[in-house]
């Protein structure tokens, strides 16, 4: 081992330890490339080293898995022939230091992680949350962020179809920009990582090589502080054009049979694609730097294996196919170069100008990343709180417009009118609806996606936030008639160095493994962004969970819109009135506080199953599902998207806000023309349904509450959001 | 009666439009490259929406100049019927087929929702199947789509009967609230002095087709298939 004295005074992000590690692997000093590589390699952006042994735990097989997590994205099967290849990943920290281009290069980044799998992207989503409405820099960043996803994702032409958006002081210092795309494939022509084989071309193709990004996951691994603006330079910018044109490319070329592997330049660029295709393949790689596209002058050897320019891939073609290649790409007029060569040496050697720059042994490049099992204390048990715990309102009605003009309940159209959500023709369910419902091209099948998570009960609990996240995803792919298939996950936390982080993390990994396994619903994918921290302040914890399911005949669905005047409402599910986390008591009863709502994750399952059913079976005329804000939103949302009101006349046998606004799970709100029919098959069922009412008129009357005009509803509904923005 | 689809570099629209034509004409039209000069003898021309040349220096501008453009301006003064939806309007323009300019959206924003527009020609071979001062509800999805010309261009735009759409309220009227994106006198889609060459920033083949919410772009379809089949 080198004398200690030699050791560099910049670790790069890396602990004393984990040089130690690097001295022993290299056996000598490594040198300024080796090290960045080895500290990007093992950044906990690219290693997941806080969150590996956690992640390990989650359920990721099933019989519709045809690639796990793992890859660049999960594959499930769809039937047919088909596969449905998605993902989530998150661009937190570079979207807050400059919203546009963050946001628009995790449009990009998570839609070449989809096609680099040889799928056609036909879906984009979105999870977004922001600080609060009255921080200063709220409006700006929204108006970036909106503009950035938009100005990417319609320029590529592929549509915007869902997400969420939620506003918290916790992400003041620390926005949550998390994109997930899903692509469309043939079963048969999937596309895969390893570069097995030896003396195969290895090839650069798409955008030219410049120095921004650089460093980009590093950034993404450590906390901000007031100086994080001084970061901007390691933010890249995105170009939808080149995107497209890459797209497009690949696409042509994955029709042939000229690759073996291939490899999306994502966090730590060249570095990481290299070093994965080579690990993956069990073969190592050679790299002429020299021949890299650069787009400018006297680049560094390290500058091009850390630059994270965008829309850029790396291939291993089979040998005798460049040329081939080259055709296809010139036609898009893309750069190809053949930039190294597959070998058995299980070494990824970088040379230029003739001379070796760097020689580093992949196997434990890769297999001796740190892991840590970070010490971890639980978060407290907080308060089950009863109906009458939480004050009741003034006025109900009064309660119910304000809860729906409300930063987190108003309409979002403000925002999804900026993107393009119906290119390519194919998007039967539009933004606003409980999921998004795609059409399979050229079928009658469908693809119901939704992205959710309720941060506020994952602060409160953990494990019972962890299984509403997947709960709620798998409700609302449930609510449009389709059966969930599998999820992705996006790990939004604080500082995992810290206890009390780390045991949210851990609480809910476990409760959303739990979820998972009982519905049938295996993740294949994810992303963990840790550190999402600014001066020891740490976000609220948000695993999104983003979940997607297929309806086998697109014409056997339902949306949430009241459709016919005489319709008898149920409510499926128990009714407790559990205000404990509730929007309700957070924005009009002093603050959020107790336990959030349990999740019972076989009455979830069953009463998920009886709805799906009730769907196929032509039973149900609407159906939306019940989350923030309770029984009094979702029939105003039902009543708005229906410009039909109801009557409610149930008699509550709890507190009437407490029936109102509370949150509990597993319930759905559903309207039938077979009333009867209706509530004995959910008897049959065993699933617990309420008569509340009947649809019609143009009001909606709640119990205890004066008729409130649908119309006023929807200004409510709709004013918030353009007034905060400053546009109509 | 052959259709041809012209794709540059950048069109995201021409996949859709294929398959509201493919509906209409009971078969597939031709996709034809921008790089290529010769365009195949064909009855319809359609350059579709998209973000060709990704709306680098003006949207429009380059594919403007593609050799492909070359050939369809020819054609056009030969009376073969010519429609650009979307990006397609904004190279019709840029090539000079069709006066005026389409700047960026009053909102300065990106705008994607279903519009009302008043037919305001029912006599041509695109709208024969609407009839004039109906409404018809079309999807626009846009960042540059306000249309503008010079005072004695828009007069002669009006007098020869040059307006083939106007964005207007449910009831056909021409409100300023109607209008999602600025454009002169409500203007959504304009023909030439010839009446072949239609540009219009709405999308009809965006509601072509029940599952998606809508027919009301299906007579446009119809109408070509009709005219060049006769």
């Amino acid at each position: 081992m080198s004398a200690p004295a030699q050791r560099p005074e910049d670790l790069m992000g890396l602990s004393e330890d984990e040089y130690d590690t690097i001295l022993d692997i290299m056996g000598r000093d490594p040198n300024f490339t080796e090290l960045s590589i080895f500290s990007v390699m093992w950044s906990e952006h690219c290693s997941y080293k806080s969150s590996k042994f956690l992640l390990k735990t989650l359920p990721t097989d099933g019989p519709q898995v045809i690639q796990g997590p793992g890859e660049n994205a999960g594959v499930i099967d769809i039937g047919d022939g088909l596969a449905a290849i998605f993902k989530i990943e998150s661009h937190n920290h570079p979207s807050f230091i400059e919203p546009y281009q963050g946001a628009a290069t995790g449009v990009g980044g998570i839609m070449r992680d989809v096609f680099t799998m040889g799928a056609r992207p036909v879906a984009n989503l979105n999870a977004l949350r922001f600080g609060s409405p009255d921080h200063p820099k709220t409006r700006h960043l929204i108006n970036g962020v909106v503009a950035g996803i938009g100005g990417y994702g319609n320029c590529i032409g592929v549509p915007t179809v869902g997400g969420e958006v939620n506003f918290d002081p916790g992400y003041n210092g620390n926005i949550l920009v998390n994109a997930m795309t899903v692509g469309l494939a043939a079963t048969d022509k999937i596309f895969y990582s390893a570069a097995a084989g030896v003396g195969l071309p290895v090839v650069y193709v798409g955008s030219k090589t410049g120095r921004d990004g650089i460093h980009g996951a590093t950034m993404a691994s450590a906390e901000f502080d007031d100086d994080s603006a001084d970061k901007r330079p390691t933010v890249q910018v995105g170009d939808p054009f080149t995107e497209k044109l890459l797209l497009e490319a690949c696409l042509e070329l994955m029709a042939t049979d000229a690759i073996v592997a291939i490899q999306d330049m994502g966090a730590a660029g060249l570095t990481s694609s290299s070093v994965e295709m080579a690990s993956k393949g069990n073969v190592g790689i050679t790299l002429n730097l020299d021949d890299v596209p650069q787009r400018e002058t006297e680049m560094q050897p390290f500058e091009l294996m850390l630059s994270e320019s965008q829309e850029r891939m790396l291939m291993v073609l089979k040998p005798g196919r460049e040329d081939e290649a080259r055709a296809i790409f010139e036609k898009w007029e893309l750069d190809l170069s053949v930039i190294g060569i597959t070998n058995n040496s299980e070494r990824l050697v970088l040379t230029s100008g003739g001379e070796t720059v760097a020689d580093i042994p992949v196997p434990p490049l890769v297999a001796a990343a740190p892991e840590y099992e970070r010490p971890w204390t639980a978060t407290p048990p907080r308060e089950i709180l009863g109906p009458d715990d939480v004050p009741a309102p003034f006025d109900l009605g009064v309660a119910l417009l304000t809860l729906i003009e409300s930063p987190d309940l108003c309409s979002r159209r403000w925002i999804w009118e900026q993107y393009d959500h119906m290119v390519m023709g194919d998007t039967v369910a539009r933004p606003g609806g409980d999921a998004a419902l795609v059409r399979v091209h050229g079928t009658e099948k469908a693809l119901a996606i939704s992205t959710d998570c309720t941060p506020r009960y994952v602060e409160a609990n953990p494990v019972e936030g962890g299984k509403q996240a997947v709960a709620e995803a798998w409700r609302n792919v449930t609510a449009v008639g389709a059966t969930p298939l599998a999820v992705t996950n996006n790990l939004n936390f604080g500082n995992p160095e810290r206890p009390e982080i780390m045991g949210q993390l851990v609480g809910a990994v476990h409760g959303m493994g739990a979820a998972c396994l009982a519905l049938d619903s295996p993740v294949i994918s994810g992303n963990v962004s840790l550190y999402n921290e600014t001066n020891g302040t740490a976000i609220l914890p948000t695993p999104v969970i983003g979940c997607v399911g297929l309806l086998d005949d697109v014409n056997q669905r339902v949306n949430a819109a009241f459709q016919n005047d005489g319709d008898t409402v149920f409510v499926v599910g128990d009714t407790t009135g559990w205000l404990g986390c509730s929007i309700y008591q957070r924005d009009m009863a002093g603050g959020s506080a107790g336990a959030p709502p349990p999740v019972d994750l076989d009455v979830e399952r069953r009463n998920g199953d009886f709805v799906r059913a009730s769907i196929a079976e032509s039973r149900l005329t609407a159906c939306h599902d019940v989350s923030d804000g309770g029984l009094a939103i979702a029939l105003a949302e039902m009543a708005i998207a229906g410009h039909l009101g109801a009557e409610i006349d149930h008699k509550p046998e709890i507190p009437v806000h407490a029936w109102a606004f509370g949150e509990d799970q597993a319930r759905y709100v559903v309207t039938t023309g077979d009333p009867d029919g209706f509530a004995a098959a959910a008897a049959t069922a065993q699933v617990a349904v309420t008569r509340l009412g009947r649809v019609g008129g143009a009001a909606l009357t709640l119990p205890g509450a004066k008729p409130i005009s649908v119309e006023g509803l929807r200004e409510a509904h709709t004013r918030w959001l353009p007034e905060y923005m400053g546009t109509r | 009666m052959t259709a041809a689809v012209i794709v540059f570099p950048g069109s995201n629209c021409d996949r859709d439009v294929a398959v509201s034509l493919e509906a209409a004409l009971g078969h597939k039209p031709l996709m034809v490259w921008h790089g290529d000069s010769a365009l195949p003898d064909v009855d319809l021309i359609v350059v579709p929406g998209g973000f060709s040349y990704g709306d680098y220096l003006r949207s429009g501008a380059m594919a403007a100049n593609s050799p492909v453009m070359r050939e369809v301006i020819s054609r056009a003064g030969n009376g073969t019927p010519v429609l650009g939806i979307c990006n397609g309007f904004q190279v019709l323009t840029e090539c000079g087929l069709l006066p005026g300019v389409l700047m960026r959206n009053a909102s300065l924003k990106f705008i994607c929702r279903d519009v009302d527009l008043r037919v305001e020609r029912a006599d041509t071979v695109f709208t024969s199947q609407y009839t004039k001062h109906q409404v018809i509800r079309i999807p626009v999805a846009h960042h540059d789509g306000n249309y503008f010309t010079d005072p004695d261009t828009h007069k002669a735009l009006e007098d020869n009967g040059q307006v083939a759409f106007r964005y207007c309220a449910a009831d056909g009227s021409l409100t300023e609230e109607a209008n999602p994106n600025g454009s002169l006198a409500n203007i959504a889609g304009i023909l030439n002095e010839a009446g072949n060459v239609l540009g219009m920033m709405p999308h009809p083949e965006r509601l072509a087709d029940p599952l998606l919410g809508g027919l009301d772009g299906a007579p446009m379809f119809s109408a070509l298939a009709e005219a060049i089949a006769a």
